[in-house]
């Protein structure tokens, strides 16, 4: 039992940094029909930009709580700065061009920044600095720690929050506008570029939150971190369905969860026939099955939610 | 259209541009008369490996910068060595383009590659076109097995080290009930199951295989499988990117088991992402400590200098170019298939191990020492296994 509830916590606390990753993908997919596959690329940077920062303060002996919050912020706004360049750059040129050229932007994008990254980061592996004490909790005979704590409530406030600005603002309306119709919302006085803009330095800031979030997490940053992060949260909205929040908040939980209990209990349930190497097999098994039953995802991709 | 091409493809021009700029142009300081060999090399420069296939490449330099200082005479002419340092990403299909390239641009000798799943397919090209191959740090036992007059190690392979492994975690650590988690790579696994022999051989009980990728950074869930299964010891086959997080994991979930790895796990950079959780982990390094090896605390203070601090192979990378040198003053040439004679019959006393191949090119009886990290540095506890590598 305790295993189990092992499981479900490893799968939570991965499953919510998948849904805050998610979150970008499907934000840029519901209003563009784009797929920005540099938001992987988004995320390491937020990470390596946090922990420079952080790496620095700390020398100057700025206590660590205020070095943290302003490292976060400083994230948070380069990487809004490099989201709005990204669409600035890369996609804006391209809005009316066929739908594969954006596409090849946005490889380009991603592999101009992973090789940026990597020459004003190195190739080395960051750590990060200790800050707290963090401690560890027994509930039920399964271990969770303060920072992984602190990432799932994280995880949920901040998708609560976008709910709230997508649904309940001026500006969230203007994006629902935007996502159903361009053309329309444009003749409504909609300020088109201006919401597109804004939709990715949302997206961009969430990312840096979950960059920073995996390297605290896992104690450290690599200038290909973004990499796999990116290709695993895409999957878990595609899995939710792509352009819809909801989906990919669920996709990216429940991705999660399937990981780690497929890691767990594949093995004792095939009689060891299956192993832990299938674990990627048996995620995307499940992608598979869903899309044959749901093309669009679990949530579907209803045109009035997406945003 | 074409507009819409061109602007496509600028970023990934752009992307082309800085990848260039990231090899430092090799400045040709030969008169006419100098005849210019060239050297290949292979490992991964980016991607989650670059730390470890940079540092390759650093070592192979450095062995390349000081033989053209010595200024080697071969046929009577002035030779000058020219590095070809290619990125294989880690990656076996790469690994086979690169292989390719290398032999296109009539590459003397191969240096690498790093990984043994990118070894094993690059080496079948080698072979078919003559070029020796020297891996500084492919211990997977297939690599040599396949018949091939051209391939080469200079660093023991996973039959050798999979064994003094099982051995050390059963006799010295008194492990009894083991847990083995691998990379899935063509080396995690081979030394994985290597040491998995060894250690059921001498009576320790396999409670769990587990695997995981080359690229993961959460091992939670494998690692809950492995605290219900009870071991006192585990065993991670694969490389330190992945070895440093799983240390660190494992301290979260207050698993009180020992951790020991191969060569992937030896590096500073473990210690940094495992952090304090790195403490008390075993590892093992084909050879004997750089330290007490003649030549090696020098090679190391020099490298360092030039450089930054040796992560893992860079010695071996050395001793590969010296014995490859070595090969070709002795034929008098550096046509492959002269001097590719005399590679079987080398003894060069380089700065990991006396290097002398066997008949399949294997390093003859190599010497495997166990570290531990200790108030956070690796520190060697005894050389073992010096056994003759033709016993496999």
């Amino acid at each position: 039992m305790e295993i189990f509830l092992q499981q479900i916590i490893n799968g939570l606390v991965q499953g919510s940094v998948y849904a805050l990753v998610a979150l970008g993908y499907t934000m840029v997919y519901g209003i563009l029909g784009l797929i920005n596959f540099a938001h992987g690329e988004v995320v390491m940077v937020g990470a390596m930009l946090a922990l420079s920062a952080l790496t620095a303060m700390l020398g100057w002996g700025v206590p660590p709580l205020l070095a943290l919050l302003l490292s976060v912020g400083l994230a948070m706004a380069g990487c809004m700065a490099l989201g709005y360049s990204i669409e600035r750059i890369a996609y804006r040129p391209l809005r009316h061009a066929p739908r594969l050229a954006p596409l090849i932007t946005a490889i380009g994008v991603s592999i101009v920044l992973q090789n940026l990254a990597m020459m004003i980061w190195g190739r080395q592996y960051h750590s990060f600095p200790m800050l707290f004490a963090t401690s560890s909790h027994v509930i039920g005979g399964a271990i969770i720690n303060d920072i992984q704590i602190a990432i799932v409530i994280l995880a949920v406030l901040i998708m609560a929050g976008l709910m709230v600005v997508v649904h309940r603002t001026r500006l969230g309306r203007a994006m629902r506008a935007v996502a159903e119709n361009q053309h329309s919302a444009q003749l409504m006085g909609v300020d088109v570029n201006r919401v597109i803009s804004i939709t990715f330095m949302l997206g961009s800031a969430l990312a840096a939150i979950a960059g920073l979030m995996v390297s605290a997490n896992y104690g450290l940053a690599h200038y290909y971190m973004g990499f796999l992060l990116g290709l695993k949260a895409f999957t878990a909205a595609v899995l939710g369905g792509i352009g819809n929040l909801r989906g990919a908040m669920l996709g990216g939980l429940l991705l999660g969860l399937i990981e780690s209990l497929g890691t767990g209990y594949i093995g004792d349930l095939t009689g060891g026939f299956f192993g832990s190497n299938y674990q990627d097999v048996f995620a995307f098994f499940v992608l598979i099955a869903v899309l044959v039953f749901r093309p669009s995802g679990l949530l579907g991709e209803r045109i009035a939610e997406r945003a | 259209m074409s507009s819409y091409f061109a602007r496509a493809l600028l970023p990934l021009a752009i992307a082309l541009t800085l990848y260039g700029c990231e090899k430092p142009a090799t400045v040709k300081k030969t008169s006419t008369d100098d005849l210019v060999v060239r050297i290949g090399a292979a490992a991964p420069l980016t991607g989650n490996q670059a730390h470890i296939g940079k540092d390759n490449e650093s070592g192979t330099r450095m062995a390349i910068d000081d033989a053209n200082a010595r200024g080697i005479l071969i046929g009577g002419r002035k030779v000058y060595f020219e590095l070809i340092s290619e990125d294989d990403q880690a990656d076996p299909k790469t690994a086979t383009i690169v292989a390719q390239k290398l032999v296109d641009d009539k590459v003397s000798g191969i240096i690498g590659h790093l990984n043994s799943g990118t070894t094993i397919p690059a080496s079948k090209i080698y072979n078919d076109n003559g070029i020796p191959q020297i891996s500084p740090s492919a211990t997977e036992v297939n690599y040599t097995a396949q018949g091939f007059k051209t391939a080469f190690r200079v660093m023991a392979n996973d039959a050798q080290q999979g064994r003094v492994l099982g051995e050390y975690a059963t006799k010295n650590l008194a492990a009894k009930k083991i847990a083995v988690i691998d990379d899935h790579t063509a080396y995690g696994q081979g030394l994985a199951d290597e040491f998995i022999k060894a250690a059921q051989a001498n009576g320790a009980q396999i409670v769990a295989h587990e695997y995981t990728t080359d690229k993961a950074v959460d091992f939670t869930a494998v690692l809950t499988v492995v605290k219900g299964k009870q071991p006192d010891l585990l065993f991670y086959g694969g490389m330190d990117p992945q070895a440093g997080p799983m240390a660190k994991q494992l301290k979260g979930l207050a698993m009180k088991v020992k951790l020991m790895m191969g060569d992937g796990g030896y590096t500073p950079e473990f210690i940094k992402l495992a952090g304090d959780a790195a403490e008390g982990s075993y590892a093992s390094l084909p050879g004997v400590p750089l330290d007490k090896m003649p030549g090696g605390k020098e090679f190391e203070t020099r490298f360092v200098a030039k450089y930054q601090p040796i992560q893992l192979y860079a010695p071996y990378c050395y001793d590969a170019v010296n014995v490859m040198i070595a090969a070709m003053q002795k034929a008098d040439s550096v046509e492959p298939a002269k001097y590719l004679a005399e590679l079987p019959k080398i003894s060069l006393d380089g700065i990991t191990a006396k290097i002398q191949f066997d008949e399949k090119g294997d390093l003859l009886g190599g010497a495997i020492t166990m570290y531990q990290v200790q108030q956070g540095k690796w520190h060697a506890l005894e050389t073992l296994g010096a056994v003759s590598a033709a016993a496999h």
